[in-house]
């Protein structure tokens, strides 16, 4: 990365959502820089949920924009978004029961592989060779994000920390540029918190772009480089932790506006 | 890892090898390759249900349309114009590709109940044409004459010689799809099962997957059909009824939705079933089958493939 | 002389599709009220029907009990046959899922057949028309006064049950399983127990669209399926789960039916609805009377 160049991985512009009568997000502008870990905060209601499955392609917001890299993909369906680079994991975790922890981040790595219906019948070495490569990428993460000794357990089995980390990893299977995630401490002791924390830094460290919604104060004021306050969805603030800290429209959102 | 072993897969190849010899020798069972036959021509469809239900998750009691759909256009092709029945079973198969393409893009968008019902309702308008458009199918009389199968100058004109050619591509197609099952395109189907949402954020383009192993499951009962209307010679609408897709449904839940193995020990059962424990009790097929669906669907839920897993659980008490 | 004018042609097609589609209806209601609790579709629903004409046979006809008591004895023995459903196929399954339940209301609709063809045979039975079968002429259209009676039990049906889920508590403690299960467990309401009673309840209804419509239209052992269709057709059209939308949409179906047999194709008249059938779930699964259907069906 040259310096002096601080490229915007996600622009938002003008964006709008709303259900029906309700709105959900109103004028929402923002950007996340390359290599930052960005966090999303605000009180119970206030959009956070929305904007994220509108950046992911679950639903394109009713008016604005969202730039990705530069080009606009508010219009792209989730596995278009997918194979452009973002990757992301769930609020209330979404794995592949049905399959060993080693499998789900097979899974994740499905965008860097393309493979054809008639090839995978007939077992061409390309094809033979393609599942190699992505089982020892599989394996690598696996190992990064603690869990390479249960690789043959089914993925329903773990407890609920490690399937967390499990879903991280899933979503690092396509060397994602930016990684939304979730509400990735939703649920998690102290312990827990504390690894998928450290995850998150590390996976940052690596050059991934992080934006994550997340309720656990502590956590993210001690990852995030930016956070953004949502309120009834708006903007209300938007800035490094210490500033967010003390912002007396973040006190009283918060406190004045508990839904 | 989804290890599907090799090794059961040659030994059953074996078996099927020497089945007609064994059977010769005993005269009881002499009778047995002849049903045999129709149980791999079972098996072709029952393979690609297993994976469209099983695999991926999606539902369809309607896919006897489409085995009807091979059977008909290989019927009307050979009959009426004297065209090459190869020919004719890939035009089917084609034809059935188009169609099951037209109706599984709008259906696979629906779930559950829906997507069953899509897949009902479209698979009694189908045998209500059969039915109805007497001129080309002959209506509830049927369609006789149809020629028989030739390769070459060499005439599948014998049980023994078409019970090798359906089995042969029963193997063709049981490995084949057990290919795609161990692959990615697998991983992405189960993945689809599990959630679709998932699939979709990491990528997989669950609308394109759902409607292609559609259309694999559709053009397997076509060439099913075709091969059944060129070992009967004579086909007619009530074959490929309502009744017969819930018998597919069956055969698949029997033997255990979720294994690829289940699919051809419940054809194989339901078949014998059928054409031979039942012949004398007509009467009682119906509910016999009610009764299996239910014993399977409520205290069986892994089919007889699951069973081996079952007692393993007993053991480790 | 009577002038068939093309004017009364289309009022006959119109009160027989009136008359079917009340049918239909019934069956639809019946979809509706197990769908409302358990947000499963019974693709029993039909044998309900068939079970209603053909075990009517049995009492009034076979044995010769009067009509009065052969009906109400009818429908007690169908709806035990809908507490069986949910007893020995829905209430066991430990790990329900769509799929599974769907296959196990399927196996059971097989079940019923099965046994009905066992002990009915597969030829098809008459009932003898509750009032004759001397035709009325209305408005230009000559009617067998057995559709009246259809037409009539349907309107009946619908009262009472709006009676029954509006002014009861019973009916109002199932509306509320139907609206939030835990909410209505933590009240103190037996799911279990509203579970079963939906069972009970659509069966009823069932039996008394199959008891008046044998006198028209005869019944045999395998007209389940066909029913049960096309009243999921009917409940679908009408907004699944709204039953004023699934007596219009039964209404609806059985017209389009009835003038799609007789103007266009007879041979293709079972066809029709569940072209219609196609339509609907393709293009608005919601139906014509149902809005939060759409996020009902993002459920499965």
């Amino acid at each position: 990365m040259s310096a002096g160049i601080e490229e915007n991985v996600l622009e938002l512009q003008g964006v709008v959502m709303t259900f029906g009568g309700l709105m959900a997000l109103s004028n929402l502008d923002f950007n996340v820089q390359r290599g930052t870990i960005k966090a999303i905060i605000g009180p119970n209601g206030a959009g956070k949920t929305t904007l994220f499955n509108i950046i992911a392609g679950s639903f394109p917001p009713t008016e604005g924009t969202v730039k990705f890299k530069g080009r606009q993909i508010q219009h792209l369906k989730a596995h278009k978004i997918a194979d452009r680079g973002i990757s992301r994991t769930f609020q209330t975790v979404e794995l592949f029961g049905n399959m060993t922890v080693l499998e789900n981040v097979m899974l994740g790595c499905h965008t860097r592989v393309r493979t054809s219906f008639m090839a995978s019948g007939f077992v061409l070495p390309q094809s033979r060779h393609k599942e190699k490569r992505i089982r020892e990428s599989a394996l690598k993460i696996l190992k990064f994000i603690g869990l390479a000794d249960k690789f043959k357990d089914s993925a329903d089995s773990l407890p609920l920390g490690e399937q967390k980390l499990l879903e991280i990893g899933r979503a690092l299977g396509s060397e994602p540029e930016l990684i939304c995630l979730d509400e990735p401490a939703a649920g998690l002791n102290e312990t827990e918190t504390h690894v998928a924390s450290s995850l998150i830094k590390a996976i940052n460290a690596k050059g991934t772009t992080v934006l994550l919604v997340e309720h656990d104060m502590k956590v993210v004021m001690k990852i995030s480089d930016e956070i953004l306050v949502l309120n009834y969805g708006r903007k209300i603030a938007e800035g490094p932790p210490e500033e967010i800290r003390n912002s007396p429209r973040v006190i009283e959102a918060y406190l004045g506006g508990e839904a | 890892m989804l290890r599907i072993a090799k090794f059961p897969i040659a030994v059953f190849a074996l078996f099927i090898l020497v089945f007609p010899w064994m059977a010769r020798q005993i005269p009881a069972i002499e009778h047995y390759p002849d049903i045999m036959v129709f149980a791999g021509i079972y098996c072709l469809i029952t393979i690609g249900l297993s994976l469209l239900m099983g695999y991926a998750g999606q539902i369809s009691i309607g896919h006897a349309a489409f085995f009807g759909i091979g059977a008909y256009i290989s019927g009307i092709l050979t009959t009426n114009y004297g065209m090459n029945p190869w020919v004719c079973m890939g035009i089917g198969m084609a034809v059935t590709a188009v169609v099951a393409a037209l109706v599984g893009t709008p259906s696979l968008k629906l779930k559950g109940h829906y997507l069953a019902m899509a897949t009902l309702a479209f698979g009694i308008i189908i045998f209500i044409i059969f039915n109805e458009e007497i001129e080309w199918t002959g209506g509830p009389d049927g369609m006789p004459g149809i020629p028989g199968l030739i390769l070459f100058g060499f005439e599948f004109d014998s049980v023994e010689r078409y019970y090798y050619l359906v089995w042969g591509f029963v193997l063709a197609v049981f490995v084949f799809t057990v290919n795609v099952i161990q692959s990615g395109t697998g991983r992405a189907l189960r993945a689809i099962h599990a959630s679709e949402s998932a699939a979709g954020a990491m990528g997989v383009d669950v609308a394109r997957f759902k409607i292609l192993v559609f259309v694999y499951s559709a053009v397997l009962a076509s060439l099913a059909g075709s091969f059944y209307a060129h070992y009967l010679n004579f086909i007619n609408p009530a074959t490929f009824d309502l009744f017969f897709s819930i018998k597919l449904l069956i055969m698949i839940a029997l033997g255990g939705m979720h294994n690829i193995w289940g699919a051809i020990i419940g054809t194989g059962l339901i078949t014998f079933l059928s054409n031979e424990w039942l012949y004398y009790f007509e009467e009682f097929e119906v509910i016999v089958y009610g009764a299996i669906l239910l014993f399977v669907t409520v205290l069986l839920p892994e089919g007889l493939a699951g069973v081996p897993g079952i007692i393993k659980g007993w053991f480790r008490r | 002389m009577e002038k068939i004018t093309l004017a009364s042609q289309l009022l006959q097609y119109l009160i027989t599709g009136l008359t079917v589609g009340s049918v239909y209806a019934m069956v639809a209601v019946g979809f509706n009220i197990i769908y409302n609790v358990t947000e499963i579709i019974n693709f029993a629903q039909g044998e309900f029907v068939m079970l209603g004409g053909l075990i009517m046979v049995f009492l009034h006809v076979a044995i010769g009990l009067p009509l009065i008591l052969a009906f109400p004895a009818t429908i007690i023995l169908v709806t035990l046959v809908g507490i069986l459903l949910d007893r020995l196929a829905i209430r066991p399954i430990r790990r329900p899922s769509v799929l599974t339940l769907i296959i196990a209301t399927i196996a059971v609709s097989i079940l019923i057949k099965g046994t009905a063809s066992l002990i009915w045979g597969k030829d098809p039975f008459d009932l003898p028309a509750f009032s004759g079968r001397n035709p009325i002429t209305f408005l230009g259209a000559v009617v067998q006064p057995q559709y009246f009676w259809v037409m009539g039990f349907l309107i009946i049906t619908a009262v009472a049950l709006s009676i029954f889920f509006d002014r009861t508590i019973l009916g109002k403690a199932m509306s509320a399983c139907a609206d939030n299960p835990d909410a209505a467990s933590l009240v103190g309401i037996n799911v279990k127990q509203m579970i079963l009673l939906s069972f009970a309840l659509s069966a009823a209804i069932g039996a008394v669209a199959g008891i008046t419509i044998t006198p028209i239209s005869l019944m045999e052992y395998d007209r389940g399926a066909m029913l049960a269709v096309k009243g999921f057709a009917a409940a679908i059209l009408g907004g699944l789960g709204s039953f004023p939308g699934a007596i219009l949409g039964g209404l609806i179906m059985g017209s389009i039916e009835s003038f799609g047999a007789g103007l266009v194709s007879s041979g293709y008249k079972d066809a029709f609805a569940l072209i219609v059938l196609l339509v609907i779930l393709f293009f608005k699964p919601s139906g014509l009377m149902g809005s939060t259907e759409i996020s009902k069906i993002k459920r499965f």
